[in-house]
């Protein structure tokens, strides 16, 4: 039928459909008769014009994000050290290798907001340079990470088979080795450095991020718009970055963001254990330790660089948990 | 009038999935998803194909389009082999005759996705189009499977499951296919919405002459959407007709007691209707019976049911059934 039937109007005198007067002559009602109906046109669908304006996923998550206080704080406060971390070195007038040994292991003044260290460095600047340091070793150490995982852990996971079953064993073998004793043995390998630092850590940490990776692409790869671009001939590379991986991203990101202050941990250990970044450089594990030396007589100089560390994890710690919050599809309302 | 054409066929088509290998990757248990289907399909007609949940239906049909690879028999479109073109080099014109409407219109578009993109990324794989071109084409498409074309830059997740399917059956015609498999493309969807979507289907097969083979289990729906039906049993055809001679005179003991449980839509009759009640369960295709597969639950059945296996016999000029009673 191509008319709807609007309700009483006395005023309307209208032909009437069959299917109308056929109602109405069985219709015990005596008030209703069919000249009270009006004809309406059939009206296209009309439930385009009341959708809400379009959201991408990014803008949904970020804002379930901006909900999460704890999540926001912790992005603040991580921007904040990151700012400080690019722009505080030009607005401290020491630096970081000056030393000034009248005044070693002096407590925090005005001139030494946070005192200086046993040859008379400011600590203040050592652990601004710290951050630098630190920070980067976590975002580059996590990069990398990022990108074997996903990749081994995409190719395990959509492959199957045998493929996935050598991967994943190859994976198991490495989860069995402790991954400082790996990074321990990398950095003997190849020295001390920074740059030595981000290929040892990301090299050993990426087996989480693959596990995860594939369990993702494993689930996702049974879903009807992969065979769809199966079907059309898509290669496997097209299927796995544009279908698969765009869709395992919420997991992938909040791996990422919580290996990160794993990073920061790693290298904080090394440094401690004398295989970090050299002297005068100065990552927060470095200051840490060289803190610890002098923790009878001068707690200060283990207690700063300490809270650094312990708020960066922190930080990370909220914002990952508000980004799995925020990113988890079940979340959408 | 001409000729009916033949667009595809499948030969002993046989697909049986290892569920389990032992150690040196010899297969331990099998399962026999689809066994010895034959089917034909003519060019501008649809094929019904009906059972029950787990009969192999939707296996049939991934193998056709190339999704899975037979363990036996041949697929032919217009005479070529569907799967020795898929593995040589010119397997991605034959991809692009052959294209599949979904089940599940959730799954079935990429989330993360525009409209617009999930439409245009099989002319981009295919190369069909500059940029331009495909922005037009997605326009039209969306206009011809009845949607609104300024919300080609709207993710999925807006839209409601019949809006979808129309987006996945916009996706399919994309190509231009010759062919189109719908897996069960409306069991998903409302009643009212089915009714749409059906209606949408059969308006493109006039306008574009396409081919579907129509995966479905309403048996009312199919008997209107396709010319001839097949239905299946446990991986195999058990009787095949045109779709009104079907309903009105089902020949396998299977098709009687599957047609009985169409519901009438008039009360009275409803109550008079006489159903015919299978007992147990389909018997797991791991191990299926000997014989006629269909015999443990079949009231009719005989001695020579469990010893031969009854072949598909044409009683009928264009029907085929497989049952020792007929024929």
């Amino acid at each position: 039928m191509s008319s709807w039937i609007r309700g009483l109007n006395s005023t309307a005198e209208r032909t009437v459909d069959e299917t109308l007067s056929l109602n109405a002559n069985t219709n015990p009602n005596p008030n209703l008769n069919p000249s009270l109906f009006e004809r309406v046109d059939f009206v296209l669908d009309t439930s385009y014009d009341i959708s809400r304006p379009s959201t991408t996923f990014w803008q949904d998550a970020w804002r379930r994000l901006k909900k999460n206080k704890m999540a926001m704080v912790g992005l603040f406060i991580l921007t904040l050290i990151s700012l400080i971390a690019i722009f505080g070195p030009y607005l401290v007038k020491h630096t970081y290798s000056d030393q000034n040994l009248t005044l070693a292991n002096a407590s925090p003044s005005a001139e030494y907001w946070l005192g200086t260290d046993n040859l008379g460095r400011d600590l203040l600047i050592r652990i601004i340079y710290g951050a630098r340091i630190s920070l980067s070793i976590g975002v580059v150490a996590s990069l990398i990470n990022l990108l074997i995982g996903v990749i081994y852990g995409g190719i395990s996971g959509y492959c199957g088979g045998r493929v996935d079953s050598i991967m994943m064993r190859i994976v198991d073998v490495m989860y069995c080795i402790p991954m400082l004793l790996w990074v321990i043995m990398l950095m003997v390998v190849l020295g001390p450095g920074l740059i030595n630092i981000f290929i040892a850590i990301g090299l050993t940490d990426w087996l989480r991020m693959a596990r995860i990776v594939r369990g993702q692409i494993l689930s996702l790869k049974e879903q009807e718009y992969v065979m769809a671009a199966q079907l059309t001939g898509a290669n496997t590379w097209r299927i796995l970055s544009l279908h698969l991986i765009p869709n395992s991203m919420g997991p992938i990101i909040i791996t990422a963001t919580l290996a990160i202050p794993g990073a920061i941990f790693t290298e904080a250990f090394l440094s401690f254990i004398g295989l970090g970044v050299s002297a005068p450089m100065a990552s927060w594990g470095v200051l840490a330790s060289e803190g610890v030396a002098n923790l009878r007589s001068y707690p200060f100089q283990l207690f700063f660089p300490a809270a650094a560390i312990s708020i960066t994890m922190l930080c990370f710690n909220f914002l990952g948990d508000g980004l799995r919050d925020a990113l988890d599809p079940r979340m959408r309302k | 009038m001409s000729q009916p054409q033949t667009l595809l066929e499948t030969k002993n088509l046989t697909k049986h999935f290892v569920t389990k290998r032992s150690f040196l990757g010899e297969p331990l248990a099998t399962v026999r998803a689809v066994e010895g289907v034959n089917l034909t399909v003519e060019k501008g007609k649809t094929l019904g194909l009906v059972g029950e949940t787990g009969c192999g239906k939707t296996t049939v049909g991934r193998t056709i389009v190339g999704l899975y690879n037979p363990t036996g028999g041949e697929v032919l479109l217009n005479g070529e082999n569907v799967h020795a073109t898929l593995a040589g080099p010119s397997a991605m014109t034959i991809r692009r005759k052959m294209q599949m409407i979904f089940q599940d219109p959730y799954s079935s578009l990429n989330p993360r996705m525009t409209v617009g993109d999930i439409i245009r990324e099989p002319m981009e794989i295919h190369h069909l189009a500059s940029q331009a071109e495909m922005k037009e084409r997605v326009w039209d498409l969306l206009k011809q499977v009845g949607l609104n074309p300024e919300h080609a830059s709207r993710f999925p997740h807006e839209f409601s499951g019949g809006q979808r399917q129309r987006v996945g059956i916009a996706r399919a015609l994309a190509v231009n296919p010759e062919f189109i498999l719908c897996d069960e493309p409306i069991s998903a969807l409302d009643v009212s919405i089915q009714a749409q979507v059906v209606n949408l289907l059969e308006e493109l097969q006039a306008k574009l002459g396409l081919t579907y083979i129509f995966i479905a289990h309403d048996l009312s729906m199919v008997k209107h959407i396709s010319q001839r039906v097949a239905v299946m049993y446990l991986g195999s055809v058990a009787e095949i007709a045109p779709s009104l001679h079907l309903y009105d005179n089902p020949l396998h003991p299977y098709t009687q007691a599957l047609l009985s449980a169409i519901p009438i839509a008039d009360p009275k009759l409803e109550k008079s209707r006489k159903r015919i009640l299978l007992e147990g369960d389909i018997p797991s295709p791991l191990n299926p019976p000997s014989g006629c597969k269909f015999r443990t639950r079949c009231r009719k059945a005989f001695d020579r049911c469990a010893e031969e296996i009854p072949v598909l016999k044409e009683v009928e000029p264009g029907h085929q059934v497989a049952c020792h009673l007929v024929g």
